[in-house]
């Protein structure tokens, strides 16, 4: 390995979004912080009221936006706080998990796991794991390609003023 | 077609039906247009071919208000009235308000294909007639010509499920430039979304800019997001009348990754279909406590 990519490598931090239920995750988060307990901090959290709130769009959009992992994670099935919620959507990601590896997404960059308000350690396992699968994937350049070509059309029309 | 005609005016004379929703010539030959007869002297042009490609059944979304005139006589094939039972399924009108008049089919031509007055060969015919079978309707008021025998391939094999199953077993960067490459023509016409019969929000996520979820401009990120989040929504929904592709200018395979939805809503979801029955409770509507969950740690 060359001096410079060891550098960029070591520059390098990976971006993992996790969505997670406001009432289970969160919780769980949250009691991780409580209890001093220290996980990677290349995660970013974003809180929803339920995963069943988690459109598919979400996902598209945070790989959009540079995201090199995606964690989601809600209620352990029958611990929903809106009962059925997360029941719902573990089919919606039965059916937009398979879509999204037909499409060619990288499957081994889309997480999900039942974490609930008690299972602090569970968290922080699974954030450093998810953290370490993605360091060794290293940055998902592959769809970041399509945020290029979008500069080369500002270029093409750049040239035609 | 001449007794599908007679009724037709039979239906107008008597009053029962406000509008008769069919198939007439084309300006062009050997092409048909949707044709909507309101009077019985009206009901001469109708008629019906293997170039009556059009699902009719997009006129009785709420896209369009003849619905609201009254009843509505509908001329459909065996797969327009599978796309009719989703719409019931999902409590978009009763089957009371509707009366069909089916009419067998042998398969419709292809969308390059000019139709001669001939018998369609394997190659003319669309792709979804391959895998047909529903050649003779099973729910309709009235039914019209000689019965079809439908072919004898199990579920979900042969025809357009032989390119996703082509496309599955592709490697992952493989699957990635083959839809990037396709992806990449799209120009957001969204004649995909106008043309579905099942595609009936009042208001479309491609209209809502705040946030602005799916890129209005025709690069690669927005048609990534658009064609994606279209099949989502269709998934478990989709009776593969193809319309979307044929009316693709870009000729992006959209039959392919809509079946791929279908295929995996009968594998993963008890062997669901959709369009066969309207008591059925779609897969994403409801659950079982004990699904599949090997993905989830």
């Amino acid at each position: 390995m060359s001096e410079e990519s060891k550098k960029t490598e070591k520059e390098w931090k990976p971006r993992i979004i996790a969505y997670v239920c406001n009432w289970c995750t969160y919780g769980g988060a949250d009691l991780a912080g409580t209890s001093r307990k220290t996980y990677d901090a290349s995660v970013r959290v974003i809180k929803l009221p339920c995963t069943g709130r988690i459109d598919p769009l979400f996902l598209i959009k945070a790989f959009e936006r540079g995201a090199d992992s995606i964690l989601v994670s809600g209620c352990h099935p029958g611990d929903c706080h809106y009962n059925t919620g997360n029941f719902h959507a573990r089919r919606r990601w039965t059916a937009f998990r398979d879509l999204l590896e037909f499409s060619g997404i990288d499957m081994r960059r889309l997480h999900f796991s039942w974490i609930s308000a008690a299972e602090a350690v569970k968290w922080v396992d699974v954030v450093n794991d998810v953290s370490e699968k993605t360091k060794e994937l290293g940055p998902y350049d592959e769809f970041q390609r399509i945020n290029e070509r979008i500069e080369e059309y500002d270029g093409i029309f750049a040239q035609q003023g | 077609m001449e007794s599908l005609r007679s009724k037709a005016k039979e239906l107008l004379q008597s009053g029962d039906v406000t509008t008769i929703i069919g198939y007439a010539a084309g300006t062009k030959k050997g092409k048909t247009k949707p044709y909507f007869a309101y009077t019985p002297e009206e009901c001469e042009k109708l008629i019906f071919t293997p170039a009556c490609v059009n699902n009719l059944v997009i006129y009785l979304t709420r896209k369009f208000d003849f619905m609201k005139k009254g009843k509505v006589a509908i001329v459909a094939k065996g797969c327009d009235i599978k796309t009719i039972n989703v719409l019931i399924q999902e409590n978009q009108f009763k089957r009371e308000d509707i009366l069909i008049l089916g009419v067998t089919c042998d398969g419709v031509v292809d969308k390059e294909v000019v139709y001669d007055g001939n018998t369609l060969s394997d190659d003319e015919k669309s792709i979804k007639c391959i895998t047909c079978d529903v050649n003779t309707p099973t729910d309709f008021d009235h039914l019209f010509g000689e019965g079809v025998e439908s072919n004898a391939l199990e579920p979900m094999t042969g025809g357009i499920y032989d390119e996703v199953d082509r496309v599955r077993g592709l490697s992952q960067s493989e699957k990635w430039n083959y839809w990037m490459e396709h992806f990449d023509r799209c120009i957001k016409c969204y004649a995909c979304k106008k043309v579905c019969p099942l595609c009936y929000c009042d208001v479309c996520i491609t209209e809502k800019n705040r946030p602005q979820w799916i890129e209005t401009s025709a690069h690669s990120r927005g048609n990534y997001a658009w064609n994606i989040k279209r099949a989502m929504d269709l998934s478990g929904r989709c009776t593969f009348c193809g319309e979307c592709d044929r009316s693709c200018p870009a000729e992006i395979p959209l039959n392919v990754i809509n079946q791929e939805m279908s295929k995996l809503n009968y594998e993963a979801f008890e062997g669901y279909r959709a369009g066969y029955q309207t008591e059925e409770i779609p897969p994403f509507v409801s659950f079982k406590e004990d699904d599949k969950e090997d993905f989830i740690r």
